[in-house]
């Protein structure tokens, strides 16, 4: 026996030689999220350096909005403050270069996505009762985890975010020529990520907190404890707005991405 | 009616042991403590088992059902498959006494490193006055019924012995949060001491400890995140420190 050894094995708890006796299918979750969130990365990282099909009009890819960067003419709803932007002679850059980094970093410190990567791909631990393979562990408390409390930072920045991809979704009541009044299937796609973005957003815990979490007396402050019940009910739900809101993101990359190819695709309603 | 049913039950201390095949009778509606009391009646006398309520009240029967921290006074045997073997241990995180009872000294270690409550200077038994939607988030936290299953399966002390002495665990987060968030509570360096004595930033938030609590106690969202949050507005968040060096006051309200 592993009498020697940390964790599970340590001297003086029940000599078991299993890591886990679980018999139910616990690998299926890590599994599933792990395979999910590979599959996005690859998507995502793809179309980030595609630098092409991000725009068409009135429709722009929510991972190249805003565009700041040289864009497709009308995409731009900011200007393009990075149009000569240039590292060591390499001027080439994906507008989505300049600003995925944020929902990125959004999505990376988020406590719902911290539990499933640091399951499914750390394995730390990879299910509950089921011990991981690492010798040593000091959780969040030294670099880079450290920056995980950063979140906060991040949950603003996103606000931003969703306002212009707001706008974005409000714009797409327009046809291809810019004339307001039109309802198209792409104007739906846009609408519905960035609800799920407001959800995914409102229902954050670090918006619950913000919002009233921080708070010791509700009773002193009773607009921000409706606020906090409000949020915390949303809060409830915050994994199925993050998976809901991610999966939204992608297809709505992807539906501009078709479109932007076969324009005949986006039917309007009127 | 009564079936049967195929257990293995770790049987040993803390020098050895080994799981050992048992076939009992049981009955419809009957939990997994009840046919390990039958064992213990018919076929193994001196099997150890820490008991008392039988109502999953008093926290005492805590072990592991096939490989899960569990009530076995909560855990029907309805729930298995007829032909299942149940597979019993005691709880992995702590050292085992004999067979499923182990010793969870440590859980009371931590509980004497976490300061009481602080009232008000001179506010005297009898005179606190809160309103309900002051003290419901403390509320939940005192369903606590320190089974520790939280503590069994917290990954960071589970899976790391060495961790034990710098890591306080999910039941003292949720008291720490509870007098954190209690509005008479004059101790003001709870998030400080949280973060730095009680191991709060070893937390990954798995939530293996919300899976587990038989009070449902949402551990993980209502008391560790938001501890963490609070640990972020005093140690981490410059606009914060900021704020509270300007406005010369307390960052939490």
């Amino acid at each position: 026996m592993a009498k020697s050894e940390t964790g599970v094995f340590s001297a003086g708890r029940a000599e078991i030689a299993e890591r886990t006796l679980r018999t139910d299918k616990w690998w299926l979750q890590p599994l599933t999220i792990f395979s999910v969130l590979v599959a996005f990365i690859i998507y995502a990282t793809f179309r980030a350096f595609e630098n092409a099909h991000y725009y068409a009009s009135p429709l722009i890819s929510p991972f190249y909005s805003p565009c700041l960067g040289k864009c497709v003419p009308g995409s731009s709803l900011l200007g393009s403050p990075f149009l000569n932007f240039h590292i060591f002679g390499f001027a080439t850059f994906s507008p989505a270069l300049f600003i995925l980094i944020f929902p990125l970093g959004f999505r990376m410190t988020c406590y719902y996505y911290r539990k499933s990567y640091y399951r499914s791909f750390w394995m730390s631990p990879p299910a509950c009762a089921v011990a991981e393979p690492h010798s040593k562990y000091t959780g969040e408390t030294r670099a880079p985890l450290i920056l995980q409390n950063s979140h906060r930072y991040f949950f603003y920045i996103g606000l931003i975010f969703n306002v212009l991809l707001t706008i974005d979704a409000i714009l797409a009541f327009r046809n291809g020529d810019g004339q307001w009044g039109h309802m198209s299937i792409g104007t739906v796609v846009l609408l519905a990520n960035a609800t799920f973005l407001w959800l995914y957003s409102a229902s954050c815990h670090t918006c619950r907190h913000t919002i009233g979490g921080r708070l010791r007396n509700f009773s002193a402050h009773p607009i921000r404890y409706k606020a906090w019940t409000i949020v915390s009910a949303l809060n409830h739900k915050h994994q199925n707005f993050a998976w809901i809101s991610l999966l939204g993101v992608a297809f709505a990359d992807f539906y501009v991405r078709l479109v932007s190819m076969h324009p005949g695709l986006n039917h309007y309603f009127f | 009616m009564a079936r049967t049913l195929k257990l293995r039950i770790w049987r040993g201390n803390a020098e050895s042991g080994a799981l050992q095949d048992v076939t009992v009778n049981a009955n419809d509606g009957e939990v997994v403590l009840d046919v390990i009391h039958r064992v213990q009646a018919e076929q193994m006398n001196d099997l150890a088992v820490r008991w008392n309520c039988k109502a999953g009240k008093c926290g005492s029967c805590s072990m592991e059902i096939n490989g899960k921290p569990r009530l076995a006074c909560m855990t029907q045997v309805g729930s298995f498959e007829p032909e299942e073997t149940i597979t019993v241990t005691p709880l992995r995180a702590f050292p085992v006494i004999k067979d499923l009872v182990t010793d969870v000294s440590f859980n009371y270690k931590k509980a004497m490193e976490v300061p009481a409550f602080e009232p008000p200077v001179g506010m005297k038994p009898g005179e606190p006055r809160m309103q309900q939607i002051d003290v419901e988030r403390s509320q939940e936290f005192r369903k606590c019924i320190e089974c520790f299953l939280c503590q069994d399966t917290c990954h960071v002390i589970r899976d790391h012995e060495e961790n034990k002495k710098s890591f306080a665990g999910p039941r003292f987060f949720i008291r720490i949060a509870e007098l954190d968030m209690h509005p008479l509570d004059i101790l003001r360096n709870r998030k400080k001491t949280a973060q730095e004595e009680h191991g709060l930033g070893m937390c990954n938030i798995t939530k293996c400890c919300t899976e587990v609590c038989p009070e449902h106690i949402r551990i993980t969202d209502n008391a560790i995140i938001p501890m963490k949050e609070r640990v972020v507005d005093e140690k981490y968040d410059p606009l914060r420190w900021l704020g509270s060096v300007i406005r010369k006051r307390e960052g939490i309200l």
